[in-house]
């Protein structure tokens, strides 16, 4: 399982060289575009896949120990974790839907500060937007330029976290397998590997959001 | 698989300390620390993330207790990352074209 998981630090570390030379290169931009994703949603999230991690942890010593109805509640609780992040993560996604964050044909960085009624804009919020979309746009010499570049902050967060949710789902999947043989009384103190590796790749993919959550969420918060 | 059983406390114990880290990273990104170290910000924030791995390896995942082996595959995994990175951001950074 370790080997896997050292294959799967390669996958994502490709992704996160890519967003270092892109935030150095773009930094204020980065700053700015990072902003405009919810603080309160990605910390929620922090706090309940960093609690599932605690359930894993738990059903995998409830199987080393032989407590059978112990391992499945746990799993269970897990698995409902899991499905409250990526819950929580459509809801993001769709917020960046309608502010026109999501890059390709429709990507507008202007939206908000055009239609500010669409993006739940006003008084002090919209003035400090429109200060720094108005800097940025100086500083990246017009506003072709500006969409070009905040572009790449938002691919590189869909991709990101889109690749993460991806092995959440997966994950899911291997939680769901889990629980029917749990059920099964498959899983003893003396057989109970499926559990373990199972565990260590979800504790894998908490690890992955434990970078991703300061990287794309807090970037000068100040 | 012969193992060491770790204890709910601990885990209890190490989730509290997570979370507490996570109030901290969130904390220190609302403070402007690139006033006194450019770049200090993104510093303590990837410091604060990989103490975070660090014990979600370990205990989590049972690291602290297993074989040389095992643990010798997560170094290598890790390893071959820093050279990843270290070989590919040293060559951006040492070549002579204008990045913007």
């Amino acid at each position: 399982m370790w080997i896997f998981l050292s294959t799967e630090i390669l996958f994502f570390g490709g992704l996160f060289l890519t967003y270092t030379i892109n935030r150095h290169t773009y930094a204020l931009i980065f700053a700015d575009a990072s902003r405009s994703l919810d603080l309160k949603l990605g910390g929620f999230n922090t706090v309940v896949l960093i609690g599932s991690s605690l359930t894993m942890a738990m059903s995998v010593w409830s199987a080393q120990l032989g407590k059978k109805k112990l391992v499945t509640t746990f799993l269970i609780l897990t698995l409902l974790l899991g499905c409250v992040f990526l819950g929580v993560k459509a809801i993001e996604y769709h917020d960046k839907y309608v502010e026109h964050h999501i890059p390709g044909a429709s990507f507008d960085i202007y939206y908000c500060l055009n239609n500010p009624s669409a993006c739940n804009l006003s008084g002090k919020a919209l003035e400090d937007e429109t200060k720094e979309i108005n800097q940025a746009t100086e500083h990246e010499g017009g506003q072709q330029a500006l969409n070009a570049h905040s572009q790449l902050f938002f691919s590189l967060y869909f991709g990101m976290t889109g690749l993460h949710a991806l092995h959440m789902v997966i994950g899911a999947g291997l939680l769901v397998w889990l629980i029917k043989q749990s059920i099964a009384g498959r899983f003893t103190a003396q057989y109970n590997t499926p559990v373990e590796n199972v565990g260590l790749y979800w504790h894998f993919v908490d690890i992955v959001w434990i970078y991703l959550f300061p990287l794309l969420y807090l970037i000068d918060r100040h | 698989m012969s193992e060491h059983i770790v204890s709910p406390k601990l885990y209890l114990l190490i989730f509290v300390v997570l979370m507490v880290l996570t109030g901290t990273t969130v904390y220190a990104a609302t403070v402007d620390l690139n006033h006194y170290y450019r770049g200090l910000n993104v510093i303590v924030a990837l410091v604060i993330a990989t103490c975070k791995a660090l014990l979600v390896v370990l205990f989590f995942m049972h690291a602290y207790y297993s074989s040389k082996r095992t643990q010798l595959i997560i170094v290598a995994g890790v390893f071959w990352l820093a050279i990843m990175l270290s070989l590919t951001l040293g060559d951006y950074a040492s070549r002579s074209w204008d990045v913007h």
